[in-house]
């Protein structure tokens, strides 16, 4: 039997390279002659650009060449949607307005580039920015969702009329009725607040173009390596296999890194071929946050509709989703916003209406929960709403109505952002819920714990969660698997990896099949010169794709080993074992031959070959799920409140999550910490604040409070359990967003029960000392 | 442009004589002009703590710092610690504990650490969260950085045995 490595925490095979300065990130590569890229950006969020004065600027000694909208002549174009509209959702209205890789007439948010500077260093490219010179016809700013589309708003787009990008219902069951039915309707304004995607490492890219060879080479940040070639190539109107894009290491990603057609990969391409010199733009921090897509501003009317046992009749949620200024990652997050409200609950009827907004600022696209976290917020807020007003225990409330474990799959009758029914592969909430309610000993807590603290004047609040993470959608993945003739074994794949340690994941998968040692599989991703088809990193896909491509591929090279070998060795198949790297007889295993010799052999150079025979103990496999695959969990969190700085300590936080089949739980934990840090940063510290004219005054991170280790708990208790999800032969499910998506739900509830002395209505999901203050005294004079 | 200056300055226990722009930030200098890419650049500000490096045995943020105030200093990069085949205790611990996702945090941390633990050589979990505050990492939650740092404390006090 060969060994399966399946659910072992294995150290990872990157990071000898990582934690000794031997990887290369994008930044570090550099080419003899090589230019700098520099991009100066709009200072205004709105307006006509009258003209662009770059005179000055380009007689700087060391500047090479500046290039606008206009320099670029007909190369200029808008870049593809890089999500198409929902046009299977019946009556759904979107307008497109892909992204304008640089202003070209009109400015539409601040930050938004305007010209690009090539300089023989970053320091000389950086001063010419201070001498170009924008002359704008300023308009109006749009920066209120709801303002937006009220007639007489400026207009982002013109042509359309109004800021109304796109209008979405769907409905199940009958809301109005239910209401009408129901004892209790609760209505609540919720709104949820804009972050950033915040990678350590910010984006970058470089171009090398052999004019020679006609090949372009790109490195770049990207989290889809395929679909940045593939928009390149249009550009460019080079074919596929002329441009080779490869992933360096990447410092994180977390969703801004998605994004393709932008300034980077649209311009600097072109610079290269056009100056036949070898370019980088590595972005700053500011440019980060200005510039790069963030996400999560939604404000939601939404409504409970209950009998008085608890019992949810119906739902009704119409938001306003902020898309930024154009729409070129279509309505992902809105559509994950409207299935996760009901993912978790009994929700016999359901209205969700979404209507995307224009505003002047920068593009909104995922950002690590990617519209998920939003839904839960808004649901578990309605809960906790509604668990006051029927006077019932929040756990008890959400125990009646969850769906139960016989339910699953479960069809929700939504049409998610894959563009099918929602259907919740498998699950078993109850079973999470109690988990993390034991673990806490919430009875406890509520009964004996909590009633003391308060008589001594202690505020410390106890807040319980449930949610689910939608991950490992379509449409595909692929991987190639190659046995070398050293018996090392090659996997390849055009994923992304930003962290997610897939270096050893992956190996872990195929190892399992080939009997060879994790540290003797080298796992190469996203280098489109070694394998040409893929999507990219998002959704938490891919351990499940990816993983699945690699399991089935490495499969197919097991079975072709195990021919080979088997007429090598005049021994029938099912005699054989592979194991530490050879193919042995199982009752003989003196008589072997190594897994290198068989690759040798499976290339034969004289002679003839079989009919229909395929070189190479190689193989390639391609998986797509008919939808995606429901993790799930419940979080808990003790919260303890300095009643007087409204400063708040969480003091225990306990997490179960269920992600089907882990890999390697050390990864799978590891996700849920850094998404957990996100969750508690979106909560309490992170937030994208513009002012009045669109400016954003939190473009760095003295201003975004980025959570440090004192702003955690000191222990993330995490447990899990393992619903294998019945699409994939490993029952794998993505893990990526789960502790993203879950925390401020928890956390805003676990502040109104700390200062239970104030009925407070907690309806944001970023908070800080102050404004908590604000909630206070709100609700002291109500 | 100001003319330029020139500095000696030794790194990782090479003395290298340059002429530099008086504007030149340490953190490039390091990374583009010696090739140590090892060290890198989140912010540039200040604030994330990728960038650091020991100056003369202290850690400094190297992308605040002009090349030309590390004149006829020492400075240590984390290609001073250990190499892939053999790594030094703190890295180790790192591995072991999976203290690093995407690494890019990580070099910054090293540096941090290699620094703390020759201070206080045995932490509490407490003091090791507080000795890491000042560097940013978003994928790990810095829970198993806590742990790795106490790891890598009693790493290097078996060393020393
Ligand atoms: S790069 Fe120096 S502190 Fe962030
Ligand atoms: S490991 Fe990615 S930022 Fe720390």
């Amino acid at each position: 039997m060969t060994e399966s490595l399946i659910s072992k925490s294995i150290k990872r095979n990157e990071d000898p390279r990582l934690l000794t300065g031997n990887s290369t990130f994008i930044d570090d590569i550099e080419f003899p002659g090589m230019l700098h890229v520099a991009i100066k950006r709009s200072d205004y969020a709105h307006g006509v650009i009258k003209s662009i004065d770059t005179s000055e600027a380009k007689k700087i000694p060391g500047v090479v060449a500046i290039y606008t909208a206009e320099d670029l002549g007909d190369y200029w174009k808008a870049g593809p949607l890089q999500v198409p509209p929902p046009t299977a959702i019946p009556g759904a209205i979107f307008h497109a307005r892909p992204l304008e890789c640089i202003a070209k007439n009109k400015i539409r948010f601040s930050g938004e580039p305007i010209a690009v500077v090539v300089a023989e260093s970053r320091y000389i490219a950086e001063d010419a920015l201070d001498y170009i010179y924008l002359d704008v016809e300023m308009l109006d700013y749009v920066g209120d969702l709801e303002k937006a589309v009220e007639p007489g708003s400026a207009l982002v787009h013109e042509d359309l009329g109004s800021n109304l990008a796109a209008d979405v219902v769907q409905e199940v069951g009958n809301y109005e009725k239910a209401a009408a039915e129901a004892d209790v309707v609760i209505k609540k304004r919720i709104v949820t607040t804009h972050v950033a995607g915040g990678a350590i490492e910010n984006r970058g890219f470089v171009a090398q173009w052999d004019d020679n060879m006609k090949i372009l080479n790109c490195w770049a940040t990207t989290q889809g390596p395929i679909p940045m070639r593939n928009s390149i190539a249009r550009y460019l109107g080079l074919m596929e296999n002329q441009i080779r894009m490869i992933n360096p290491s990447i410092g994180g990603g977390f969703g801004p890194k998605i994004m393709s057609s932008q300034i980077d990969d649209v311009i600097i391409p072109w610079i290269a071929m056009k100056l036949k010199k070898p370019i980088k733009w590595f972005e700053d921090r500011r440019e980060n946050f200005l510039g790069t897509t963030s996400e999560r501003d939604q404000v939601h009317y939404a409504e409970i509709a209950l009998k008085n046992d608890g019992t949810i009749l119906g739902v009704k949620d119409v938001f306003y989703h902020n898309t930024g200024a154009y729409d070129p990652y279509g309505m992902t997050i809105p559509l994950n916003t409207q299935t996760h409200v009901i993912s978790n609950y009994k929700v016999p009827n359901y209205y969700t209406e979404i209507k995307m907004v224009f505003t002047n600022q920068m593009v909104v696209t995922p950002v690590r929960g990617a519209g998920r976290s939003h839904g839960i917020f808004v649901m578990e807020r309605l809960l906790d709403a509604a668990a006051k007003k029927l006077g019932m225990d929040p756990v008890e409330l959400r125990r009646k109505n969850l769906l139960p474990p016989e339910a699953f799959p479960f069809k929700t009758g939504v049409t998610g952002q894959d563009f099918v029914e929602n259907i919740l592969d498998s699950g078993n909430y109850p079973m999470a819920l109690e988990k993390t309610v034991q673990a806490l000993e919430y009875d406890k807590f509520k009964k004996e714990i909590q009633p003391k603290l308060r008589a001594e004047g202690k505020h410390k609040g106890i807040g319980i969660i449930m949610f689910t993470e939608g991950t490992a959608v379509g449409p595909y993945e692929g991987a190639k698997v190659m046995v070398g003739v050293t018996g090392k074994v090659n996997v390849v794949c055009a994923y992304s990896n930003q962290g997610q340690g897939h270096y050893t994941t992956l190996a872990q998968i195929c190892a399992s099949q080939l009997g060879v040692k994790v540290t003797d599989i080298n796992v190469v991703i996203g280098d489109t010169g070694q394998f040409q088809w893929g999507v990219g990193a998002f959704a938490s896909r891919g351990i499940t794709l990816v993983g699945t491509a690699v399991h089935q591929a490495s499969l197919k090279v097991r079975e072709k080993a195990l021919e080979l070998g088997s007429k090598l060795l005049n021994t029938p198949k099912e005699e054989l074992e592979l194991e530490d790297g050879c193919i042995r007889i199982a009752d003989l295993p003196e008589k072997s031959i190594s897994l290198g010799e068989l690759a040798m052999k499976a290339n034969p150079t004289r002679g003839t070959v079989e009919e229909g025979m395929e070189p190479g103990l190689e193989a390639a496999a391609y998986y797509g799920p008919p939808h995606g695959a429901t993790g799930f969990g419940c979080l808990g969190m003790i919260i303890d409140v300095d009643a007087e700085t409204c400063k708040p300590k969480i003091e225990r936080l306990v997490l179960t999550d269920d992600c089907g089949t882990p890999i390697n739980p050390m990864i799978v934990d590891g996700q849920l910490h850094g998404g957990l840090q996100m969750g508690i940063g979106e909560s309490f510290y992170e937030k994208l604040v513009y002012d009045e004219y669109g400016q954003m005054v939190t473009a760095s991170y003295m201003d975004y409070l980025f959570p440090q280790a004192s702003d955690m708990p000191a222990k993330m208790e995490i447990k899990h359990s393992v619903t294998p999800s019945p699409l994939n032969p490993l029952g794998v499910k993505g893990i990526g967003e789960a502790g993203a998506i879950c925390v401020p739900a928890c956390f805003m509830q676990a502040l109104e029960d700390a200062l239970y002395e104030n009925d407070l209505d907690i309806v944001e999901s970023s908070l800080n000392p102050s404004m908590l203050f604000h909630y206070v005294q709100k609700a002291k004079s109500a | 442009m100001a003319d330029k200056m020139k500095v000696k300055i030794t790194v990782n226990g090479t003395l290298y004589e340059r002429e530099v722009e008086p504007r030149l930030l340490l953190s490039d200098f390091i990374r583009h002009d010696l090739g140590l890419t090892g060290t890198h650049v989140g912010c540039e500000h200040g604030l994330c703590g990728a960038c650091t490096v020991l100056m003369n045995g202290e850690a400094v943020r190297s992308c605040i710092l002009f090349t030309v105030m590390a004149d006829g200093a020492d400075i240590k990069t984390v290609e001073s610690l250990g190499t892939m085949e053999k790594m030094h205790p703190i890295q180790e611990a790192f591995q072991e504990k999976h203290a690093l996702q995407c690494g890019f945090c990580t070099p910054g941390f090293l540096m941090t650490t290699v620094e703390y633990l020759g201070k206080n050589p045995n932490p509490t979990a407490e003091e090791a969260r507080e000795a890491i505050d000042g560097n940013f990492c978003r994928c790990t939650g810095y829970e198993n950085i806590v742990e790795a740092v106490q790891l890598a404390a009693k790493k290097m006090a078996a060393h020393e045995q």
